[in-house]
């Protein structure tokens, strides 16, 4: 069992929970809620393991030095972390505070019953209370790593049908998104940014901000904004600035075919053993078997894409003596914390960070741009609150994107049948470059107003991460039982645009390469494809969702033109399973239409039955989108993707029906699934359109205009 | 500045204001409605929708002078006395929201939907949801959270 670092970070019961004076038990989790519903996962387990109603759970704010630092929300790890961590939390309290009610009542812990924190010896008046026992104190003994959790069969809360209580706000329109929080004296703050990342600011009217009607322009080298009382004077003051500002140079970015770039830009190349990237020579091609009953060589592309919140990024911040109070909507509280501390000069114990909800969007979106932005305006108008939001443009042209990849994979079967030789190489720029504190000021220098302020930091270079399925190679090495296989990693540089963690980093392309390539190679074998997909897997768990889901699509509909096709995946090879069947049809027009789509998916035990299924809903549409429609259009002048027209996102015309198979693992560890779906969607989708017509789409997005290529070639 | 008068969640409402401003800062900053949300600005998402005599539609770019006189109700005007109205409930039952930023624009178009007569089919739902646009895919829950809707209102 791998260390969990939360707890290696944050050993005490107390730092994870609390007995309140007024009855109710206080949960802290530093992972923050981005539309997974961990607050409601947390509540569920410390509900569990120590008797009490859910209702009397209260999960804390997420604020810096209030709760356990727990780094970014990301990599589907929160359960595995945060929850495990609470569930470890909750099982000491229990046996501690049993211990104390024993002595108390006088009876041995075993006869004790607890029923919503309530301690009793049955059939006795003798009760006692954890609230009691804990006497407002804070629980100041370590989380036993061993401690007994309840067994699934005790289980009362776990998996049961369950309403998450922040549903409620969300639907009546009452959650405070950090767009929606107000300050006495705040002003609303909008960014003039230059039209691509190399361009400076070499002019603006000295007297312009004379003739801005009672507005505050702050000017940091290149780096713009403008503050008003009024939001909507503040939106269009902005619009007048970008009108008259000068930027130089004109050419920003270098156009040229980005998979070209791919493969012969300068790069550092890795070869990756069991999962983990590795230092040490790159292997040599390997060839397939003398004797191969079938080859296949495919490359595999996908362009820059967008996180792509509906709502743009925000942040509130408020400089109140020497305190920087900043709102935020970043995935990691501390990261971030840390940071713009060392950006601004400031010492870390002034600046407190909140977060409160933004748009979701799974991933490293604009969100710790704009707390930088809106921290630079708070530091230049000390006293005043700065709700400070990004346009769309702002987000479409800002965000970090996720990474543009070729994926190149060789392989040969041999007469046996199944997959003797495996080369797989992936080349792309990072998949993670969220803040961080570390050497050389990279913390800094990947906020991206750094690059425009006086003296600008150069954005770092990215260096290859090491380990277990980080970054672009996640997924690479496949799960697949494969006597020889070759994979490389090649980590490219000078590349055009900003990327970082788009959710499930390299895994969506990696993963669709190898189900493209499993699907065909067992075409050219002769074999159906999940029976040729079986024969390669031996972990049972991975064999089930396989079979279940292909089992829930069902035999062939007899209609002609309908494709079917599957994809599947574990997670990192390590955290959930699933597996997705989708069925579509393509158009006169090469328009691709989704009908149905069944998920089968294994992600341990169950907490949040409904959280669960749509973050596998979540995942497969959010996936669909990336395969059939995105990508993030630029020229040498900037980025010419910047709203929802000339960035189009799968609708509602084209989501398909979706039913989602949990299959029940009771007792085994939990396992994230907000990434599951992803590589095994974009997978099923390319099947299922060879299915329909025949046609192997290698480069998302699969629109009519790549199909209709696809056809004539 | 301009008194306006509008007709919000069944009450009339007098604000001063620049008369160009879209009526989503009127409702967001003037009068404390924060649960439309500005989404791109553009008339392209969905997220600021609020119902007009009974149509929903974008509020982010029309200036509010064009709304007065019309009934005006927002996401927080679907609240009933006894809690979240037929809509809201029904999305909470098939958790039909993850960030739920897209949300509040969603409950909206499908309310304009139960109030239509005759019941909508799959195709005219499709259609009114097709200007509302979800990043975190609820989609397939909202779906069954308006066929839900639907349902008990044929009944
Ligand atoms: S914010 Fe109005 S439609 Fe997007
Ligand atoms: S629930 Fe997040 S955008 Fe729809």
């Amino acid at each position: 069992m791998t260390t969990n670092p939360s707890l290696a970070r944050h050993p005490a019961v107390d730092e994870w929970l609390s007995f309140d004076t007024d009855s109710s038990v206080v949960v802290r989790s530093g992972k923050v809620d981005i539309g997974q519903r961990i607050s409601a996962a947390v509540a569920l387990v410390a509900a569990e393991e120590l008797d009490v109603d859910p209702e009397r759970i209260r999960v804390a704010e997420r604020e810096t030095g209030r709760v356990p630092d727990e780094g970014y929300t990301s990599g589907s790890r929160s359960m595995m972390e945060s929850a495990q961590a609470v569930r470890l939390a909750a099982a000491t309290a229990r046996r501690h505070l049993l211990a104390l009610a024993s002595r108390r009542l006088a009876a041995p812990v075993d006869e004790l019953e607890v029923a919503n924190g309530v301690v009793r010896v049955p059939g006795t008046n003798r009760t006692t209370s954890y609230w009691q026992l804990a006497e407002g104190r804070p629980l100041a003994i370590p989380v036993d790593h061993q401690a007994a959790v309840k067994s699934p069969a005790m289980h009362r809360v776990l998996g049961r049908p369950y309403e998450a209580p922040g549903l409620t706000g969300l639907v009546t329109g009452t959650s405070r998104f950090v767009h929606d929080m107000m300050l006495p004296g705040m002003l609303h703050a909008r960014l003039v940014r230059p039209p691509h990342g190399r361009a400076r600011l070499d002019e603006l009217d000295r007297d312009i901000e004379s003739r801005l009607q009672g507005a505050h322009l702050v000017r940091d080298g290149s780096f713009l904004a403008i503050a008003h009382p009024d939001e909507w004077t503040a939106t269009q003051l902005a619009a007048r600035i970008a009108a008259v500002a000068r930027w130089s140079p004109e050419r920003g970015y270098d156009a040229g075919d980005i998979a070209e770039l791919l493969v012969t830009n300068p790069r550092t190349s890795l070869p990756v053993l069991d999962g983990a990237a590795v230092q040490g020579l790159v292997p040599p091609p390997i060839a397939p078997p003398a004797d191969a009953v079938a080859t296949l060589t495919a490359r595999f592309q996908r362009p820059y894409q967008m996180h792509a919140p509906i709502g743009p990024s925000a942040a509130l911040a408020h400089l109140d003596g020497d305190r920087l109070m900043l709102w935020t909507h970043s995935q990691g509280i501390y990261p971030l914390r840390e940071s713009i501390a060392e950006a601004l000069g400031r010492d870390l114990e002034s600046i407190r960070l909140i977060h409160a909800p933004g748009a979701g969007c799974y991933g490293h979106n604009g969100a710790d741009d704009a707390a930088f932005d809106a921290a630079l305006v708070a530091c230049a108008l000390p006293g005043r609150p700065i709700l400070l939001k990004w346009s769309r443009a702002d987000e479409c042209g800002w965000e970090p994107y996720g990474s543009a990849m070729v994926v190149d994979v060789s392989a040969g079967v041999g007469p046996d049948g199944r997959v003797a030789t495996w080369s797989h190489d992936t080349y792309s720029d990072t998949h993670g470059a969220r803040p961080r504190a570390g050497a050389g000021g990279i913390g800094p220098a990947r906020l991206l107003a750094s690059r425009f302020r006086e003296p600008a930091l150069e954005p770092p270079r990215a260096r290859p991460s090491i380990g277990s399925h980080s970054g672009l190679h996640r997924n690479q090495d496949p799960i697949y039982e494969f006597p020889t296989r070759r994979i490389v990693k090649n980590l490219v540089h000078d590349l055009p645009l900003r990327t970082s963690s788009l959710r499930a980093l390299g895994a969506f392309l990696n993963v669709l390469a190898i189900e493209s390539v499993m699907d065909e190679l067992a075409g050219r074998a002769g074999a159906d494809p999940i029976a040729f997909r079986l024969r390669h897997l031996s972990d049972a768990r991975a064999c089930r969702v396989l079979e279940v889901a292909a089992g829930r699509l069902g035999s062939k509909r007899k209609e002609s033109g309908i494709g079917r096709g599957f994809g599947f995946a574990q997670y990192k090879n390590a955290s959930a399973y699933a597996a997705v069947g989708i069925e579509l049809s393509i158009d006169e027009g090469a328009r691709v239409h989704l009908h149905r789509a069944v998920i089968a998916a294994d992600a341990g035990e169950i907490i949040d039955r409904q959280g669960l299924t749509s973050q596998l809903e979540g995942g497969l549409l959010q996936a669909a989108s990336l395969t059939l429609y995105e990508e993030v259009r630029y020229d040498a002048f900037g980025i010419t993707s910047r709203d929802w027209e000339t960035y189009p996102i799968l609708g509602f015309d084209n989501a398909p029906e979706i039913e989602a198979v949990l299959i029940e693992s009771p007792g085994e560890p939990f396992l994230g699934v907000g990434e599951a779906t992803i590589g095994p969607t974009g997978g099923a989708i390319a099947n299922a359109i060879h299915d329909a017509v025949g046609l192997r789409l290698r480069r998302v997005p699969f629109t009519p205009e790549a199909i209709r290529a696809a056809a004539l070639a | 500045m301009t008194r306006v008068v509008l007709h919000i969640n069944g009450t009339a409402r007098e604000v001063d204001v620049d008369p160009s401003t879209p009526l989503l800062y009127v409702l967001r900053n003037a009068l404390g409605l924060t649960g439309a949300k500005l989404g791109c600005g553009l008339e392209q998402c969905g997220s600021c929708a609020v119902l007009v005599d009974g149509t929903a539609r974008p509020s982010c770019v029309a200036p509010v002078v064009q709304f007065e006189g019309a009934e005006i109700v927002t996401v927080e005007g679907l609240v009933e006395s006894n809690g979240p109205g037929a809509v809201q409930r029904a999305f909470i039952e098939e958790g039909a929201a993850q960030c739920g930023y897209c949300t509040p624009g969603l409950v909206v178009a499908v309310e304009a939907l139960r109030r239509r007569r005759p019941v909508p089919d799959e195709a005219a739902v499709r259609a009114v949801l097709a200007g509302h646009l979800c990043r975190c895919g609820t989609h397939a829950a909202v779906l069954r959270a308006t066929r839900r809707v639907l349902r008990e209102r044929g009944m």
